[in-house]
């Protein structure tokens, strides 16, 4: 008996559009709180708009460092009063999952203006304390060991992947020398020092097979953007993106060893007979890069090629802005820095901008259709959450 | 194959002394069933009562079935490690002192993924027997051995983090004038103890087996008498900070309940002794073993206490004697919990009747000295906290857990 096979055809989003990337440049370390973040990146984004706080009747939140506060606190602390609030802690599975929640809620007139917004802070200490805490399973049975945070089980995950298909340093290396060269062009990228691949071979180690610059910075930041319908964003003069498609997994593959697959091997099929698009119409790729290992999985699982052959996929393709397969063109997490929460927003806005012709780096030219993937939350000893967006210039 | 340990170097007078830095030991209450476990060497995972399914992290349901009923069971412990890696930038202090460190993913052959420690004999591909120690902060820790015992593995060091083991370490025995004494001193020499201190009290009155253990090489007789506060911080003075495992081998076990004894003086000597006694050494050497938790290969690692059996439920036959020996329980629960800051393990023994005479009227089975002298080492070296010796003891333990009241009635029966 199997339910969802038997699930009827997904409805589509109609006129639902997403608008107004925002992304307030990140710092290493900050003295300011999440709060102070989020507030920056509101602020930036109804000023886009030309809207007051009071015009947003939607709100959706993501955050790991708001302490003692929840969505419903900040909405007393922003002075915003919306009549439908969501808040979405799914790590970099956020943007995509708060966009398709709040593109269902415009689309039913539960709300006509929602707010989606993710900010950390990362002040000196910030990291390690989230690291220990992070979940119950890495608190009983992660973290004690070795410490080594999500370093330690993207190595465990990385050296598994590459026995299992024979990827090499290298092959990841090439993804993150493509993204520093994207990165050299986004002015609010923490990292812009050009990077060889000798240099990233050469780098030190951090958790076999995981070297320094397979590694994202911890740092502090906010991305925001505006969902709401196509004739809104036009009365407000904003340049926006048609949501053609999105899924959504949790806990896919529980019986693998070690993850090598994520969820969305479960769901690509629907994602793109939802889209009425094929992984050859895509002009650029935005994937959550929180080590490259994870990037090559999506390039698998999502339908760019097959799986195990990523590998051989990043060395046929250039991954530059310039070039033939356009991906993580902000720079992604590797070089802009990895802000908690709203480095699950990087790749969304990024796609929105480059879509609309607003991109701050790198222009990828003739952009029309883009996909966004995002995967979170290492619970135990794998990333949890995954979901991917198909989006399309209007 | 691993490398034998070293003997530690000639300490630098004026170089810092490693200070203990210690992991958080907070857990689920559901991952302290994994805690009872490893406090006594044993391997257990919770098991399903409805669908039998073998679950890793511990969980409040049944992640096939959503059951609650999830009872901690022994399980196999054998697995293969799936993949490993080097950790060689960490996040807390504990470790960042010892990088590289070497974790895995193992499959265990009953079901489940755990993320463990490595022995440095096992790697990739590697068959393994999971143990489930206590790590120095008192918490669980899965620890990957290799299948077939290999040279030197005991001295592997991250193995080392976990265990007490008395090899190069130099050890205090409380009391050598009893036979339990004197085999610890023998048993622990034997397990390489460096030198093996050996206390006793009023030395002018003479005991059996005085002269074997003058001649004993690497041990030394040192006047300590635990009922006399003046005694204890005299030894702790002169011989403290060369401590790294005391085992506190006073005993004091008398026939008798509550009436049968006239007066209370012989209750009042065995208070005392066992548990004044033990807070007296605790006051004395803990907090120097405290700040030397972490002091090289012989880092201060171990308070061993040798507790009568039926200091968990009251013999009446022995019945002062075993409220004695509850208090001294009671006592090393505290102490517990005050040495962990330091990652010192305090070690309870419990043990039936002994081959003794303070046991003569006590019935068979019974227990040599030098059983548990070998229980001890057996313990340090396995890094256990609590350790049941002998038939009697370890029935007491399974009748104590079945059921407390049907315990009590049984043994005022006797
Ligand atoms: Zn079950």
């Amino acid at each position: 008996m199997s339910f969802a096979a038997k699930a009827s055809k997904r409805l589509a989003y109609d006129n639902v559009v997403a608008c107004a990337p925002i992304s307030i440049a990140y710092e290493r370390y900050s003295i300011e709180s999440a709060h102070w973040w989020i507030g920056r990146a509101l602020h930036a984004l109804i000023t886009k708009a030309g809207l007051a706080p009071l015009d947003l009747d939607g709100l959706s939140v993501s955050s790991f460092t708001l302490g003692l506060d929840t969505a419903v606190g900040l909405t007393q602390h922003l002075g915003v009063s919306p009549r439908w609030l969501d808040h979405v802690p799914m790590g970099g599975a956020s943007g995509i999952i708060a966009l398709r929640r709040a593109a269902r809620a415009v689309q039913c007139g539960d709300a006509e203006l929602v707010a989606c917004v993710a900010g950390d802070t990362n002040q000196v200490d910030t990291f390690r304390k989230t690291l220990q805490g992070f979940s119950r399973f890495a608190q009983d049975a992660v973290y004690p060991y070795g410490a080594g945070g999500p370093n330690a089980s993207f190595a465990l995950i990385t050296q598994h992947y590459m026995d299992r298909y024979q990827a090499t340093r290298a092959d990841f290396g090439r993804i993150c020398v493509a993204q520093r060269d994207n990165a050299m062009q986004f002015g609010q990228a923490l990292l812009r020092k050009p990077l060889t691949l000798q240099a990233y071979l050469d780098a030190r180690a951090v958790a076999d097979p995981i070297h320094l610059f397979d590694c994202v910075m911890p740092c502090a930041g906010a991305e925001a953007f505006l969902v709401c319908r196509e004739q809104t964003a036009c009365a407000l003069g904003l340049p926006s993106v048609r949501l053609l498609a999105t899924i959504e997994r949790h806990n896919a593959f529980a019986d693998d060893p070690v993850q090598y697959r994520g969820g969305w091997a479960k769901d690509a099929d629907e994602l793109w007979a939802m889209s009425g698009v094929t992984p050859g119409d895509i002009d650029l790729l935005e994937t959550y890069d929180d080590y490259p290992v994870i990037s090559m999985m999506q390039f698998e699982d999502l339908g760019f090629c097959q799986k195990g052959e990523a590998p051989a996929f990043v060395r046929a393709h250039d991954l530059t802005v310039a070039g033939d397969f356009p991906h993580n063109t902000s720079g992604g997490q590797l070089s802009v820095g990895q802000a908690g929460a709203a480095g699950g927003y990087l790749g969304l806005v990024e796609a929105m901008r480059q879509l609309t012709g607003q991109a701050i780096g790198a222009q990828v030219h003739n952009a029309k259709t883009a996909v966004v993937s995002g995967f979170g939350m290492i619970n135990y000893d794998r990333g949890l959450a995954s979901a991917a967006a198909v989006l399309a210039a209007v | 194959m691993s490398v034998p340990v070293s003997p530690p170097p000639r300490r630098n007078p004026v170089a810092r002394t490693g200070m203990p830095a210690l992991l958080s030991a907070q857990r689920s209450r559901a991952t302290h069933g994994l805690t009872a476990a490893a406090a006594q060497g044993l391997f257990c995972l919770q098991v399903c009562s409805d669908c039998g399914t073998r679950q890793y992290p511990p969980r409040e349901a049944c992640s096939h079935c959503l059951s609650a009923k999830l009872p901690f069971r022994d399980v196999d412990r054998a697995g293969v490690v799936v993949v490993d890696t080097t950790i060689r930038i960490a996040g807390e202090i504990y470790f960042r002192e010892r990088t590289p460190w070497r974790i895995g993913t193992v499959q265990l052959d009953c079901g489940p993924i755990v993320i463990a420690h490595l022995h440095g004999d096992v790697s990739q591909g590697s068959r393994i027997r999971m143990e489930l120690l206590t790590d120095k902060a008192g918490a669980p820790a899965m620890f990957a051995m290799p299948a077939v015992n290999t040279p030197a593995m005991q001295d592997d060091r991250q193995y080392r983090e976990f265990t007490c083991d008395p090899k190069f370490r130099r050890v205090l025995v409380t009391d050598g004038r009893t036979e339990i004494g004197q085999a610890l001193v023998r048993a622990l020499s034997d397990a390489g103890a460096r030198k093996v201190f050996v206390g006793i009290a009023n030395p002018w009155k003479p005991f059996a087996g005085k002269q074997s253990l003058a001649r004993a090489e690497n041990v030394e007789c040192v006047q300590l008498d635990v009922t006399d506060t003046a005694s204890v911080v005299e030894c702790a003075a002169q011989i403290g900070a060369r401590v790294d495992i005391l085992v506190n081998t006073t005993e004091h076990i008398r026939l008798g309940g509550l009436m049968d004894q006239t007066g209370i003086g012989i209750a009042r000597e065995a208070l005392e002794l066992r548990s004044l006694g033990l807070m007296r050494l605790a006051q004395s050497f803990g907090p120097i073993m405290r700040a030397r938790g972490a002091d090289g290969v012989d880092s201060a690692c171990a308070f061993v206490n040798l507790l009568a059996a039926h200091a968990l439920m009251n013999w009446p036959s022995y019945g002062a004697s075993s409220a004695a020996e509850a208090a001294a329980l009671s006592m090393s629960q505290c102490l517990r919990s005050e040495l962990r800051h330091g990652g010192i393990r305090v070690v309870n023994m419990f043990v039936g009747p002994l081959e003794t005479e303070w046991y003569q009227n006590a019935p068979p089975p019974k227990v040599s000295p030098a059983t548990l002298a070998r229980a001890v080492v057996q313990a340090l070296c396995s890094g256990q906290e609590d350790c049941f010796v002998g038939e009697v003891a370890r029935d007491l333990r399974a009748r104590l857990a079945a059921n407390p009241k049907a315990l009590e009635r049984e043994l005022g029966a006797a």
